[in-house]
Parts: structure tokens; sequence; C-alpha cells
């Protein structure tokens, strides 16, 4: 492949500069870029656009192996591409589970094959995911694909003995147990958030507490095991205070929120549309402040999409028989722009930590032969997302290149466009289709 | 008027009093009478579509719309394809190409009737006939309608509604069209089964029984499934109708001339005596002959202006 020369890129938001990408690295950023690229080189004029490091994704569902009826790991990744991202995390609740390691292999497998973004399966902490007994989380970490991350993601790890052998057992391979926060007893039957419009509207509730006596038991039993802990999409103001008083007490925590968390409500919830069925719930305008206001000052490490594709029957239905989830890859990026850089609480370096080298370095895979999440910078893997932060776009579902349609924000616009992706050099995204 | 009847809350005052009005007129023509039919919906279909087993209010809206002269056919749960899983939307396609004007809808599930209306499956008018624990408006409306019969306008009336709340689409209902009609609404029960939120509602609130039984011009009790007790929200059915429940003593307690309601079917024993739900101050079996007069007007008000040539009523 031909050299590439990207002009007049703003890295992290910076001024503009030149960057040469060279077989898969980044060879030479600045005034030394241009000369060195030689006459055979592609230029792409970046002006005005935005360089952010490859986006990697902690939280997705990719669906296969078992319902590729909704996405498969060839339209999840491609999907992933669009949205900029590089690498992404697919989660373990598929069919069968992904709790051997024969089943993270595979997943694993299927998306070098496809070739649009890694693929780092997360392990399931339990087998089935039934909260009974450890899956066999070494072998899944010596696997080919290397899992470091592991989750039940769907289901809470309730019991908290099995939660602390958990999180003690994976550190012999450095890995994290990242928990979906939601004590059952207190969420049976929950449909959406427990509040005003719960009650006036005859649906179950799901509760802040059912989501902070765990995010706050969690944090006490990673502490007391010298385990980290990663908590998965938190939704509520008072998780956001627990977790900061954790971190200020210097115990391992670290969290992640979802873009729908930080824009929707659940005042969407009144016209009892499942498209706006989620698991945790869409929250209060005062939760979806705290969170803001979290992944600003760092309480929140990372947006992570929680990416959840679902057939047209899953939604095209009554409320209490649809399916919990929706898409988020290919809008993560926008939303945060809107709720984030747009309203000025993040910087575009700080989109890249929080989308890119946190995430990388929470899911271990910030090292080794194919790292994510590494600095702009020359000598480095040239996994990069060139962003037009000055377009407004209307939400078309019918152009996801994901399988399924449930995208919240449809009709909705939106900020900012991924204009290119690059994974190690090659272009997996381009504006005008994958490339 | 509205085009579907989903929530209590959709009808304004002018809209409720018309209902209870047109309720009043189809009392009239029908009470007493050996012909009990109006021609006023000839040739119109309505389906009473029940994913859930309702007995009293599906054969309510029957007659109603017998009385009217509508073609009134019945989807039920059981025997039929709704039992083995046939979806919400394929069922409402079906409706629509049988070319149903009106369908009421009684779902476990809260919203199933307003998903009905506004997802584009069909443009027959919906009436909701209970939707899970939302809301159930014809009952709303036959309750005030039974109320405004014997107190005369309800506006400033006091009207106390007891029982699982948390639970309870006739409550929701109620709390919203007695707040449009201007009545002072005290909902009581154990703080087990009131809805977050419940600060926010049109209405007072209250822990104890005896102390909001005083000045009400109404009692409305809720039934209370017993396995509620075994979701912990109260301690035993004795326990619950110990507090909770209208006996004789509360009745006592409560102005001579005031109402007894109960949306039934009734636990008696659980949330009201036989001696209370006998009385002479009780008007339950008066709210179902009621509410066949309450649904003839919903009926009529919502499907005789779907098509130009019809015959007004009376």
């Amino acid at each position: 492949m031909n050299p590439i020369l990207i002009q007049n890129a703003r890295v992290l938001g910076g001024d503009p500069q030149d960057l040469l990408i060279r077989d898969g690295v980044i060879v030479a950023l600045g005034a030394g870029a241009a000369p060195e690229a030689g006459e055979n080189a592609t230029t792409v004029d970046a002006t005005g656009l935005i360089v952010l490091p490859g986006l990697v994704d902690l939280h997705t569902h990719l669906r296969e192996p078992g319902r590729e009826d909704a996405e498969t790991v060839e339209t999840g990744t491609r999907a992933a591409a669009r949205g900029g991202f590089t690498a992404v995390h697919a989660m373990a609740n598929t069919d069968p589970v992904a709790d051997t390691a024969g089943v993270v292999e595979q997943v694993w497998r299927l998306g070098r094959e496809a070739g649009h973004a890694d693929v780092r399966p997360v392990g399931a902490v339990t087998v089935g995911l039934k909260g009974e007994r450890l899956a066999e989380l070494g072998a899944m970490a010596e696997s080919a694909a290397g899992v470091r991350v592991f989750s039940d993601d769907g289901i809470c790890v309730h019991d908290a003995m099995l939660m602390r052998r958990a999180l003690e057992y994976v550190k012999a391979f450095d890995g994290v147990i990242a928990q979906h926060a939601q004590e059952p007893r207190l969420t049976e039957g929950a449909q959406m958030n427990e509040g005003e419009l719960s009650g006036r509207l005859g649906l179950r509730g799901w509760p802040n507490v059912a989501e902070e006596a765990i995010v706050a038991r969690d944090v006490l039993l990673a502490a007391h095991v010298g385990s980290r802990v990663h908590i998965c999409h938190l939704s509520t103001k008072g998780s956001v205070e627990i977790v900061r008083l954790a971190k200020e007490r210097g115990l391992p925590v670290t969290t992640e929120v979802t873009p729908h968390h930080l824009l929707l409500t659940d005042e969407l919830v009144a016209g009892y549309d499942p498209r706006y069925k989620v698991n945790p719930p869409l929250r209060s305008a005062e939760d979806v402040a705290a969170l803001r206001e979290a992944l600003a000052d760092g309480t929140i490490d990372i947006v992570a999409t929680d990416h959840a594709p679902h057939p047209v029957e899953a939604k095209d239905c009554e409320w209490d028989a649809a399916a919990f989830g929706m898409l988020g890859l290919e809008t993560a990026l926008s939303v945060v722009q809107h709720t984030m850089v747009d309203t000025g609480l993040l910087d575009w370096a700080g989109v890249a930590d929080r989308l890119s080298f946190a995430p990388a370095r929470i899911g271990r895979c910030d090292t080794g032969d194919q790292p994510h999440g590494r600095p702009i910078a020359a000598g480095e893997p040239a996994n990069l997302t060139l962003v037009d932060p000055s377009t407004i776009t209307t939400v078309d579902p019918s152009a996801s290149a994901s399988l399924s349609r449930n995208t919240p924000y449809e009709g909705m616009k939106l900020p900012g466009t991924v204009v290119a992706t690059f994974l190690r050099g090659r272009p997996t995204h381009t504006t005008g289709g994958t490339a | 008027m509205i085009r579907h009847l989903l929530s209590a809350g959709d009808l304004s005052l002018e809209d409720a009093t018309l209902v209870l009005d047109t309720a009043d007129e189809m009392a009239r023509l029908t009470e007493g009478r050996a012909v009990k039919k109006l021609p006023t919906l000839r040739g119109r279909t309505v389906v009473n579509l029940f994913f859930e087993d309702s007995t009293r209010t599906r054969t309510s809206f029957e007659l109603a719309a017998k009385r009217l002269s509508a073609d009134v056919v019945n989807f039920s749960a059981k025997g039929s394809s709704l039992s083995k899983g046939e979806s919400l939307k394929d069922t409402a396609l079906t409706l629509e190409a049988m070319g149903a004007d009106g369908v009421v809808v009684r779902h476990s599930a809260s919203g199933a009737p307003y998903r009905l209306a506004t997802s584009g499956w069909i443009n027959a008018c919906v009436v909701n006939a209970g939707d899970g624990t939302h809301e159930h408006p014809t009952q709303a409306l036959l309750d005030a309608f039974t109320m405004r019969r014997h107190l005369g306008e309800l506006a400033g009336r006091r009207i106390v509604i007891v029982g699982d709340v948390l639970h309870s689409r006739v409550a929701r209902s109620n709390v919203l069209l007695l707040a449009t009609l201007g009545a002072k609404v005290t909902l009581v029960a154990p703080p087990t089964l009131l809805p977050n939120g419940i600060e926010h509602w049109p209405c007072d609130t209250s822990l104890h029984l005896d102390d909001a039984l005083g000045g009400a011009d109404a009692v409305m009790m809720l039934r209370v499934q017993s396995e509620r007790m075994n979701d912990a929200f109260f301690p035993s059915a004795r326990e619950y109708s110990r507090r909770y429940g209208l006996d004789s003593r509360r009745q006592a307690l409560m102005p001579p001339d005031a109402l007894v309601l109960h949306p039934g079917p009734m636990n008696r024993g659980m949330e009201i005596t036989a001696e209370v739900a006998d009385s002479a101050r009780s008007v339950i079996v008066e709210q179902v002959t009621n509410g066949v007069y309450v649904r003839m007007a919903v009926l009529y008000l919502m499907l005789a202006g779907t098509n130009p040539n019809t015959e007004e009523a009376a």
C-alpha cells in the first residue's frame, strides 16, 4: 500500500499539521511529514478535520454466534468502522455464551476475517451467565483471543461471594470484571426508570438504588481483595457520587457511560415506543447532568456504546414484550460531540482519552502486537479517526451498516461526521462507503 | 371529541362533560324501555380485542355496541391465535383488513392501546378497556357518572379511593378524570402500594383510612389481589383488611349519605365486608348498569362522527 499523507489535520483538535502513514505506522508528524512522503504517496486533504486515535469500544454486542438475524461480527464491525472505532470488545451474551476458549476464539477469528475493526471478545464470568459457577476464565485469557475483560453483561453477578472470587481470580492474568450493576430482586420485571413517569404510565420501575447498591458493594469488594473492577453503563447520579468517593480514596474502580445516557431521558418513554427501552433505563435530566459532569471530571473514565442490535419484531410490539437495547456504534461520537464537546465540557483531547486511550488501558489492549489507544506519534500504529466536527446530519436508520435499525436517534440532528477510519494504516471507512 | 380514548387524562372538561351528558341521554332513551336498541351505529363494526380475560368489561362493551346497533366481533385470548403468541401488530393488521371501525382493547401490557393507536397499524378508533397497571378510562367515566347521578356536579366533592393504587388502572384513570371534573381526591393505601412520584399527582394521599373518611362524599374501594401478599406489599390479608378494609365501623365514620363504590370484582371480607357492599349506600350494582350507558356514549361519540351519513341519536 502506498504511503498516506494526511494534510492539515488537527491532531486531537490542536493546530493543523501533516501526518505520514507508511506500512501501517505513523512515520512522521508536522513539518517533516511532507518531505518524507515521496512521490507515490496518496494525499488526503484534512483541512478542518480533527484526528483522533482509533476509538475503542469496551461494550459492544455483536450477536454472533446465535443471533445473526440481528447482527454479525462482519456487520457490527463495519458499523464500528463507520463510527470511528478500530477495536470493539464483543460482549459474552451470545448463543452459545462466550464462556469457553472455543467460543471466544471463534468470535476473535471472525473479527480478523472481516477486517473492519479488531474484535476483542469479552468472556463470561459465570458458566452460561447463570451466576452459579465461574467459567474457565484462565482458558479464555490464554486463548488466541487473549481475553482480559470478563462480564456477565445483561445480568448482574449478584452473588457477593462469586463476585469476590471472580475479582480475585482474574488478578492472575491482569483481567478485569466488568459488572452489570443491577440488584435483581429490586428490578424484577422492571420496565423503565422508577420515578413519577413510571407511576403514571403503569410500567414497573427500575430504581436508581438497584444500581447504586451493587456499585457500592463491588467498589468495596474490589478494595478488599485488591482487584480492579469496572462498572458498565453507569446511569445514576447516586452511582456517580459513590464512584467519586471511591476514587478520592484511591480505590481501583473504572466506569463507563453510554452515549444514550448522556443525551436521552425517561420522558421519551411517555409514548410507549420501545425504541427507548434499554437496560439500564433512560433516567432523569438530573442524572444525565451528573453523568456529563462525571465524564468531564474523570469520575467516569470512558464512553462505551452498549451497541445492542435487535431485529424489527423485537421492537415493533407493546412495551412489555419488547427487547432492551439500542444501536450505538455509528452515532457514539456525534452524541459525545453534541453533549460534551459542543457544550464545552470536554475538548477533543478529552474525547480521545474517554473513547480511546482509557478504554484501551482498561481492556489491556494498549500493549502487545497490535495495540490500540496509543498516542498519535511517530512510531505508533496508524489507528486513526478523522472527524469533521462542522457537519449537522439527520440520523437515518436505513443508512446504518448494522443489520438492525433500533436507533433511538432517528430523525434527530446530530453534529460531526466520521470522515475516515484507519486500522493500522488501512482505511476501514471513508465517507462514501467502507473502503 | 378525541379520536382515541387511551387515558382519562386525554379528556378535557368539555369532553368529559359531553360523555357524561351523552350517557345520561343513553340512559333516558333505554332505561325502562322494552326495546333498548338505537339505530345510531348501524353498519359499523366494533371489535372487542381482549388479550386478558374480563367477562364483565367485555360484556358491558358488547352490550353497549349492540344497543347502538353496531356489529360486534369478540376477539378473546382464550382459544384464539392471541393465545398462540400472535403479535399485537399482526392482530391489528388483521382487524384493519377486516374493516373494524372501532377497537376496544384490553391488554396486560401498559400502553398496548397506545401502541395500537399510534403505530400506524390501524385506522380504527381505539378505546382503552384497561391496559396493565396503566389506565381504565371508561371505568373512571362510569364511576363519575354514577357519583354524579347521586351527588350532582362533582366539582368540589371529596372522593376517597382506597387500596392498591400502585397496580390499579382504575385509580389512575379516576384521579385524572376527577381532577378534570374539579373533585378533590384522596388516595389511601399502605406506603408499599403508593407509586413513586405520587406527590406529583393531582390528588392528596393518606396512610390512614379512618382519618380520610370524615368528610367523604364517596368512598371507592379497590380490589386487592391476594398474590400481592407474596411480594411483601403487606403481611397478610387479615392485617390488610384491619388497616385498609371498609367495614361497618368505618362506614359509620362516613357522612350518612356518602356513597360506597367498587369497580368489581370484589373480595368480600378483604377490602370490603359483605355488610357494607350490600348496604343501602352501596352503588356497586348500579355501577355495572351505568357502565353500559357510559360505553354507549363513548362509542357513539367516537364512531358516529366517522361517517357523514350517520343518523343522529334520538
